[in-house]
C-alpha cells in the first residue's frame, strides 16, 4: 500500500461522496418528478463509481476487484432500467409535464 | 485509512437518509420511490466502504444483494401503480 494510492483512494472516495450529497440536493431540491429524476441517476451512479474505484487499490486482485466491478455494473444496469420505467410511468400520468 | 473509509460510509449514509425526507414530503408516489431507489445506491456505497475498511470480504456480497433487491422493488412499483393506472377512470388515454 503506498502512499500515492492511498492519496488516489481518499480523491475518489472523496468525490464519490460529493456526487451522493448531489444526488441528496437534487432530489429535494428540484421542481418536479423528472428533473428529480435526473439528479438521482446521474448523481448516484458517478458517485458508487468513484466510490468503486476509490476502493479498487484496497481489495485483493483479481476476484475481490472484480467482484467490486460487478457490483457496479450491476447497480449501472438496475439504475438505466429502473430511470427508464419511472420516467414511462410519470409521462403516461400526466401527459404535459 | 480505515477510519476514513468508516467516516465516508456515515458520511454516504446521512446523505442518503437526508434524501428519505422526499418520502415525507411526496407529492407523487415516484418521488417516494426514487428516494427509497437512492437509498439502494447509497446503502450499497457505504457497505461496500465499510467492506474494506474492516477487511472483511463477505459484506460486499451483503452490498450485491441490497443492489439487487432495490432493482426488484422498483420493478415491482412501476408493475404494480401502472396496473391500477390501467383500471383507473375509463375517460384517460392509454398514452
Amino acid at each position: 500500500m503506498t502512499p500515492v494510492l492511498n492519496i488516489f483512494t481518499a480523491i475518489a472516495v472523496s468525490a464519490g461522496a460529493f456526487f451522493f450529497i448531489a444526488g441528496t440536493v437534487g432530489l429535494l431540491r428540484f421542481p418536479d418528478t423528472l428533473t428529480r429524476l435526473h439528479a438521482l441517476t446521474k448523481a448516484d451512479n458517478l458517485g458508487l463509481g468513484l466510490v468503486v474505484l476509490g476502493l479498487l487499490p484496497l481489495v485483493e486482485w483479481p476476484f475481490g476487484a472484480l467482484k467490486l466491478i460487478s457490483v457496479w455494473l450491476l447497480v449501472q444496469l438496475s439504475g438505466a432500467i429502473v430511470a427508464q420505467l419511472i420516467a414511462d410511468f410519470v409521462r403516461r400520468e400526466e401527459p404535459h409535464a | 485509512m480505515a477510519s476514513f473509509l468508516i467516516g465516508a460510509a456515515c458520511f454516504v449514509l446521512a446523505a442518503t437518509a437526508l434524501g428519505l425526507l422526499r418520502i415525507l414530503r411526496g407529492p407523487a408516489d415516484a418521488d417516494r420511490m426514487m428516494a427509497a431507489q437512492l437509498l439502494g445506491t447509497g446503502g450499497v456505497a457505504a457497505l461496500l466502504l465499510l467492506a474494506a475498511a474492516v477487511q472483511s470480504p463477505a459484506i460486499v456480497d451483503v452490498a450485491l444483494m441490497l443492489a439487487l433487491f432495490a432493482a426488484f422493488a422498483s420493478v415491482a412499483f412501476v408493475n404494480n401503480a401502472s396496473r391500477s393506472q390501467d383500471q383507473a377512470p375509463p375517460a384517460t388515454d392509454s398514452r
